[in-house]
């Protein structure tokens, strides 16, 4: 009696005809998925109030943000989540009249009472447009490490960074071309590996691909896996698309409040509150 | 660009095609305990049964999160959804196997009602049915799921004629009927299992190809 033969993974799969019954040992069962390893905390997060002037706009976020995973932030325009990420390495110090409360700790330290400059070599940051400095990509790239007084050798740190943001191959011919000769998105790339360059433990990323084509957001998305093991990532978007395939936590905020905060696939397949289901389904305002 | 959307689509195939052959080596084994009296083997197939359901439930849970966090297109989002369907037949397949070990245990101690000839004939045309729909399925065939699509009928012509058959027996002899029986509710398994090969065949076509051939006549496939 013929049958299918022992299965194999990818192209390789064996099927035979023709053949006697296997015996049960010679199928093997396929590995069990694998979990997510790192169960630690990079931030932890009490009380966050932000207001500006007199007006509140986040009202008391309680959230605990793991190491090592891609953790995304969404909700509706003003719903306060540009706010609560540039909370997490003092941006919000640089709006006049910007006034928090609360508890942020990193690693278990409170932010508040850090260095702001060593904060944010710490905590890394990226914005929605890109925006190189006006120098070669190679200078882009070294400014933050000569700064901070690199020793050893600065072009090796260079192309680690580049390489990181998957953008040495397109750009290791042309160091000191001009930043801004590149495109769009090796620009948002040149930005990420600027960032990278300090080794940050955080990455905080607000909307990086709302400027970008689909072929371009992709790259971002797929680096921003490969980037996981080393950083911690945090990420705004109003995709909503992009929170599910990019990340692996999503926080849904809402008129400056935290609404739901769960593992991506279950947010997106079975979500605890109505309001996070309206607004993921579209059905929302 | 290689993206790790393509690893879990990988391994969503890998587990389909492993709970396939589960399915088809849990048939080839009830139809053996059958023929072969073989208590162990009909044993074996019970035991195995669960691990087939906790495949079915593990590839579902997949095939949502697959569709919820990464919005497949086109050739992704068809067989992703064909392996939804595939994975409820083989499933079900699982079960009729079952069905026809537990014929096989209540039989086991009974003579048999006659020499077995069609039943073999039947279930070798099932079971090539159930190996040819998962090799098409491996291959991307959708000819050979077509070839697959075209023996149903003469699966359900073999059911009616060794029912017919074995009518006669039961009316001549009484103390047959609960073993001819038996042979009855196998010949009905096995038809079940030709047509969950059949909608397997069907949603290969549609994964490959990206037609709908459910239901049509015989020349429209």
């Amino acid at each position: 009696m013929a049958s299918v033969g022992t299965v194999h993974s990818g192209n390789n799969v064996n099927v035979r005809s023709d053949q006697s019954v296997d015996t049960p040992q010679k199928f093997s069962l396929p590995p069990k998925p694998s979990v997510t390893a790192d169960s630690s905390l990079r931030f932890k997060i009490s009380g966050l109030k932000v207001f500006y002037g007199p007006k509140e706009v986040l009202h008391g976020i309680d959230i605990n943000i793991s190491s090592h995973v891609v953790t995304a932030l969404i909700g509706p325009s003003g719903c306060g989540k540009s706010t609560f990420l540039r909370s997490l390495n003092r941006m919000t110090e640089t709006v006049r009249q910007a006034r928090v409360e609360g508890d942020i700790l990193l690693d278990g330290e409170d932010i508040a009472d850090m260095d702001v400059v060593k904060l944010r070599r710490r905590v890394g940051m990226v914005f929605q447009r890109p925006n190189p400095f006006p120098k070669s990509i190679f200078d882009n790239v070294a400014y933050g490490l000569r700064i901070n007084g690199h020793k050893g050798s600065l072009s090796e740190s260079v192309e680690h960074s580049l390489r990181r943001a998957a953008l040495w191959d397109e750009v290791k011919d042309q160091l000191h071309k001009s930043a801004y000769a590149l495109s769009g998105g090796q620009q948002q790339r040149l930005c990420i590996a600027r960032a990278l360059a300090v080794d940050p433990e955080v990455l905080l990323l607000d909307e990086p691909c709302s400027a970008l084509d689909p072929v371009t957001t992709a790259k971002i998305e797929e680096l921003l896996f490969q980037l996981k093991p080393s950083c911690t990532i945090v990420i705004v978007t109003h995709n909503m698309q992009q929170a599910a395939r990019a990340s692996d936590f999503t926080a849904f905020l809402l008129e400056g409040k935290l609404i739901e905060y769960q593992p991506t696939p279950k947010l997106f397949t079975t979500p605890s509150d109505p309001r996070t289901e309206a607004y993921i389904t579209g059905r929302f305002g | 660009m290689e993206r790790h959307f393509e690893h879990d689509l990988e391994e969503l195939k890998e587990r389909l095609l492993w709970m396939a052959g589960l399915a088809e080596r849990a048939v080839h084994q009830a139809v053996q305990a059958v023929f072969q009296k073989d208590e162990a083997l009909a044993t074996r197939v019970l035991d195995e049964e669960k691990v087939i359901n906790e495949m079915q439930i593990e590839i579902d849970d997949r095939v949502m999160q697959l569709v919820a966090l990464q919005q497949p297109m086109a050739v992704d989002l068809r067989f992703i959804l064909s392996a939804s369907r595939i994975n409820n037949d083989l499933e079900r397949i699982g079960d009729q196997a079952v069905n026809i070990a537990q014929s096989a245990l209540r039989i086991l101690r009974h003579p048999q009602v006659k020499p077995y000839v069609d039943l073999p004939r039947m279930s070798e045309l099932a079971e090539g049915m159930v190996r040819d729909s998962l090799n098409a399925l491996v291959h991307r065939d959708a000819e050979l799921a077509k070839s697959v699509l075209v023996r149903d009928d003469e699966v359900d012509h073999l059911r009616d004629q060794i029912f017919r058959e074995l009518l006669t027996y039961m009316m001549e002899n009484s103390a047959v009927i609960y073993p001819a029986f038996e042979l009855v509710l196998i010949t009905k398994n096995l038809e079940r299992i030709g047509d969950h090969a059949t909608n397997i065949a069907e949603d290969v076509i549609y994964m490959v190809a990206g037609r709908d051939v459910r239901h049509l006549a015989a020349d429209r496939r």
